[in-house]
């Protein structure tokens, strides 16, 4: 395992060493950006609004104590849905998305000699192919998480408007009061981190595949389950040190 | 010109290259040969640089390419052209595109200027109106053109071919071996092919470096090839031509009965 996290950073180191020029970089990397944001827009939308919904009628379902106010329970969503639901439960559907397609991608260009056509020209085909990727996921990762706090904060105001659970000026309220703004600082600092974890974990996985097609599915399973793991190491490590 | 000394070369304890000195000249299509698993796939790609060998070293004209600075490799690599047994044609890529790529990324040429070379170089290998097909939609034998077209591209001065004919029918794979045969003697580049196919070797080979078990075993061209006195080589070449005998036969034999079948039918009707 030690190992294998050495390569992962000669793999990083790699990515720098002889790096392409600057205006291919940034063409790339907005390409991959649309195909990444684009792609991921739908899923990361349908995921987010159902967990602001379940979150808002399950707190309602425990706040049973008539002494606390039922705004409670849009404050609830809310620090939810920006502390931990948006960056990180966003992050592990983007993981399995994302990060699957990466290493899918990646390994099949591998077996298929593509990256050794790309190295035989004389280019570097760790930084070529993989920086704009990561570079990307870095840059869509936070849109899409600012996304995921709009779509949870509103799937829960219709569920619990829905439901009758709580009324809609009572849940505007909650989600008003007490508003620290540095839970959006570091909602944003949590995406950025599981972005780089995710798309650089999934490249390494791709880029080492060695074999065939059976390797290739290997390479993408092992890209979801390390960076799924890694998502969730560093979302305790970053609450410890931020919070 | 190509140099390569005492190329040594193991993995996992497996000798792959066991001290493979040679010369490839320039100008001329220059055959690795050997059957698969003597280790000529690696000593290519030991050569191109894809692969370090563990002791030796390749020269390109004179300069020494193996351990040497990263900007004299790179500056090396941007003269070399390789043809992949796959032809490992981008993916997302149309013909243009791939076609196209190299010159992008390694020359200073406008966008009219690389859209001259790209079909320039696609109608040199024969395929003018393929430029928007994406490599999914074409053929195995199209595929290896594209790859030639790609590699001569950004006119490379060294040409590496890795198994050229595999998986081709033999009308198209002497196509693509005469096609090899005719950019290396009209560009004048050094071209290296790794093949073992006896085919290609009484068309094109003008100098054959014979593989086996990691070693070089005999160096000739494609006439001192048939009188030659090594046994591995000659049962080498045996097995090739005993392939090719009995795909003669199996290919007579169904010939054969698909006449007898298109009779039949005619006598029922």
């Amino acid at each position: 395992m030690l190992a294998n996290f050495g390569k992962y950073l000669l793999f990083i180191q790699s990515l720098l060493a002889r790096g392409e020029a600057p205006k291919i970089i940034f063409n790339r990397t907005i390409d991959e950006a649309i195909l990444i944001g684009i792609n991921s827009i739908l899923i990361v939308a349908i995921v987010s609004t159902f967990i602001g919904a379940v979150t808002c009628v399950q707190i309602s379902y425990n706040l049973t104590n008539a002494l606390i106010p039922r705004s409670t329970i849009g404050f609830m969503v809310r620090e939810m849905t920006l502390l931990e639901l948006a960056p990180t439960i966003t992050s592990i559907v983007l993981a399995g998305k994302v990060g699957s397609n990466i290493a899918g991608g990646l390994g099949t260009m591998k077996i298929t000699e593509q990256v050794d056509a790309l190295e035989v020209m004389g280019i570097n085909s760790a930084s070529y192919l993989v920086l704009p990727k990561i570079m990307a996921a870095v840059m869509v990762f936070p849109m899409l998480v600012i996304l995921a706090m709009f779509l949870s904060i509103g799937g829960g105001f219709v569920a619990g408007a829905l439901s009758g659970e709580i009324t809609p000026q009572e849940y505007i309220s909650g989600i008003r009061g007490d508003f620290v703004p540095y839970n959006i600082l570091f909602a944003l600092i949590k995406s950025v981190v599981f972005a780089f974890l995710i798309s650089s974990i999934s490249s390494y996985q791709g880029y080492k595949t060695d074999g065939g097609a059976l390797e290739v599915g290997e390479a993408s399973t092992k890209a979801v389950t390390n960076s799924v793991i890694a998502v969730l190491v560093a979302d305790f490590v970053l609450a410890q040190l931020l919070l | 010109m190509i140099e390569i000394h005492n190329i040594h070369k193991s993995f996992g304890g497996k000798k792959v290259l066991d001290g493979v000195s040679g010369v490839f000249e320039t100008g001329k299509t220059n055959l690795l040969l050997g059957a698969s698993g003597t280790g000529k796939s690696v000593l290519l790609k030991c050569i191109v640089g894809l692969i370090k060998p563990d002791i030796g070293s390749v020269t390109f004209d004179g300069t020494y390419y193996t351990n040497n600075k990263l900007d004299i490799r790179q500056e090396i690599r941007r003269k070399i052209g390789m043809l992949f047994q796959g032809s490992a044609l981008f993916d997302s890529m149309n013909v243009e595109e791939n076609v196209e790529f190299p010159l992008k990324m390694l020359t200073n040429m406008s966008k009219s200027e690389r859209m001259d070379r790209v079909n320039f170089c696609l109608s040199r290998v024969g395929l003018e109106n393929a430029n928007h097909k994406m490599p999914s939609e074409i053929s195995g034998g199209m595929k290896k053109r594209v790859g030639i077209a790609r590699a001569i591209a950004p006119n490379c001065t060294y040409l590496f071919c890795d198994e050229p004919n595999s998986g081709l029918d033999p009308q198209t794979a002497i196509t693509i071996d005469e096609l090899i045969k005719e950019i290396t003697e009209e560009y004048n580049i050094t071209t290296i092919i790794v093949t073992h196919d006896m085919n290609s070797v009484i068309e094109i080979g003008d100098k054959i470096m014979f593989l086996y078990k990691g070693k070089k075993l005999w160096e000739g061209n494609n006439v001192e090839i048939m009188d030659t006195d090594i046994k591995e080589l000659n049962d080498f070449i045996f097995a090739n031509r005993l392939m090719r005998d009995a795909k003669k036969v199996e290919d007579e034999r169904a010939e054969e009965e698909d006449r007898v079948e298109e009779e039949r039918k005619g006598e029922t009707r």
